[in-house]
């Protein structure tokens, strides 16, 4: 029964393919977005309310001291927008996720893995791929944000990129490794509510620690412990042409551990072994 | 549109004299597989081959074990006994080069709906790492085989089931396959589709050579000349060509065949057309 015969199939893949095979998932990704121009729109609209309305609001409320990356006073609307800006990469990054359940549940997931390529090279592209997507967000929102007088150094336009690639990368690979752990498409809206707001709240991108810390010493430990704390002041710092060490650190050594564990964990066959002996198709 | 416009393969791919097998080699080779969800086996120590440029029937009733057993080949579902390799590379450990001589058509429709014709095919090639030049070249030669040309820029939403399947069919052979997997790619199509789709199908093994398992469980999908692989309760319970399978059990035709195999009367009655 068995063939003792190789039929010669060329080994490895040349840098080309990998280039080209990302390429592609990129753009499949930048096509779907675009064409889901409701999703752009809401994307945009949640930091939007939050800037124009919440912090209208709480700027007499609430005094910024001068604090590092900002040599003078700043207006609360200036304080929130990095924090903002991590907002649609962590919204960004579930939502990444929540469409590779519905992927995996719909069967499209099966194009992607069934490419020669190799599984944690496709995951790693599809991470990307979000990342690149939330990039076209941020970007527009930073856009909104200067013309309400949120202007950073221009230099800051091009220094917080780097920043945003791997904050965005680090949040979607979060997303990714909870995504892994779902066994349906229901179960995700339960994970979001216990996984977005505890991280956007538990952290400096409403309120700097030091305030914080004033209202509740234990709150001040668990949002230093929070990694989207510290993708908040990477991108806060980078988007004035400075560097955190500490938070560069932790959202490095956050972005490998959480990118390692999803593609460790990811099971392709999770969704399909569900429905299969329940739906006919084993 | 009956297959004899389908204008399949007048164009043989350049390369196609080198890809063909050398002799003996199984184009797939399944060795004592099984498979189990849990406390349910859903394949119990399967083996068969399929040879190159041949059309291999998997036949068995919904539940049988086929899909499971696409999942494994495609390394959806890792392996848990057993042994599966295509053209002689094991999909476990040397995955890359088996999957680059495998194209699949999944039995649910596994294209973008909101992506044109042509975006899925290129989206297609490019996680084959072929460039975007020759991804649109070979598009363009797909869609003609498949008489798809002038629907390239509609979303794929737009067209019809046996459009859908045929698009399909033509994305798995985009990176030029020499084995094709279609898992009962014909459900849920009126009769004239599923005689364009098996026809086109069957002209792709007689003129490209491409070794093809077709897992069904309609009979009169599977003509006396094919090789058949008769899939029953997660166990092979016969190969061979149909005409030798059909003599084995003393039977008139495939549908008695299986019926004697399976004793699965009531059951096939209603799954024969």
């Amino acid at each position: 029964m068995s063939s003792i015969t190789v039929t010669p199939s060329r080994r490895g893949f040349s840098f080309g393919e990998y280039v080209t095979c990302l390429n592609g998932i990129v753009w499949r990704e930048a096509l779907r977005f675009l064409h889901q121009r409701e999703r752009f729109v809401s994307a945009l609209v949640r930091p939007l309310v939050w800037l124009f309305i919440f912090a209208a609001g709480f700027r007499q409320v609430l005094g910024i001291s001068i604090i590092p990356p900002y040599e003078t006073y700043i207006l609360y609307e200036v304080y929130i927008a990095p924090g903002l800006m991590a907002m649609i990469q962590l919204f960004n990054g579930m939502q990444s996720s929540l469409s590779m359940v519905y992927d995996r549940e719909m069967g499209n997931m099966r194009t992607l893995l069934v490419s020669p390529l190799p599984r944690g090279y496709l995951l790693f592209c599809k991470l990307l791929a979000g990342t690149a997507v939330s990039l076209l967000q941020v970007y527009a929102f930073l856009v909104i944000a200067w013309l309400w007088d949120i202007a950073p150094p221009p230099i800051g336009y091009l220094t917080v990129l780097p920043a945003l690639v791997l904050s965005g990368l680090m949040l979607g690979a979060l997303g990714m490794l909870i995504s892994s752990g779902i066994k349906q498409l229901e179960n995700f809206a339960g994970v979001m509510n216990f996984v977005i707001f505890p991280m956007f709240f538990a952290s400096s991108a409403l309120y700097p620690l030091w305030r914080v810390q004033e209202g509740s010493p234990m709150l001040y430990y668990v949002c230093q412990l929070n990694p989207f704390t510290h993708a908040v002041e990477l991108i806060r710092f980078a988007l004035y042409g400075q560097i955190n060490w500490i938070s560069l650190g932790v959202v490095a050594g956050c972005t490998a551990v959480f990118m390692i564990g999803a593609i460790l964990a990811y099971d392709p066959s999770r969704g399909l072994a569900r429905r299969g002996p329940a739906g006919g198709e084993t | 549109m009956t297959a004899a416009e389908i204008p399949i393969a007048s164009q043989p791919s350049p390369d196609m004299s080198a890809r063909r097998a050398p002799a003996g080699a199984a184009a797939l080779s399944i060795e004592g597989v099984s498979h189990s969800y849990g406390a349910r086996r859903a394949l119990i120590d399967v083996s068969f081959d399929v040879a190159p440029a041949s059309f291999t029937a998997l036949l068995g009733l919904n539940g049988a074990g086929k899909s499971t057993l696409f999942s494994l080949i495609t390394r959806l579902f890792g392996i848990q006994a057993g042994r599966i390799g295509i053209f002689g590379h094991d999909i476990s450990r040397a995955p890359g080069e088996a999957l680059r001589l495998l194209g699949v058509v999944f039995q649910p429709r596994t294209l973008d709906l909101d992506l044109s014709v042509t975006q899925n095919l290129l989206y297609h090639a490019a996680l084959h790492g072929i460039g975007r030049r020759e991804a649109r070249l070979r598009s363009g030669e797909v869609l003609a085989r498949i008489a798809l040309s002038d629907r390239a820029g509609s979303k794929v939403r737009d067209l019809s089931g046996g459009q859908m399947r045929r698009l399909e069919i033509a994305r798995a052979l985009l990176h030029r396959p020499r084995l094709l997997l279609l898992d009962e790619a014909t459900v849920g199509l009126d009769v004239k589709a599923r005689s364009d789709i098996l026809n086109h199908v069957r002209q792709l093994v007689s003129e490209q050579g491409i070794g093809v398992l077709w897992a069904t469980h309609l009979f009169d999908e599977i003509t006396a000349s094919d090789d058949l692989v008769v899939l029953h309760q997660g166990k092979v319970l016969a190969r061979g060509q149909v005409s030798r399978v059909i003599a084995d059990t003393g039977a008139q035709d495939i549908n008695t065949a299986f019926m004697r195999l399976t004793g699965a009367v009531g059951k096939v009655g209603s799954e024969a057309s």
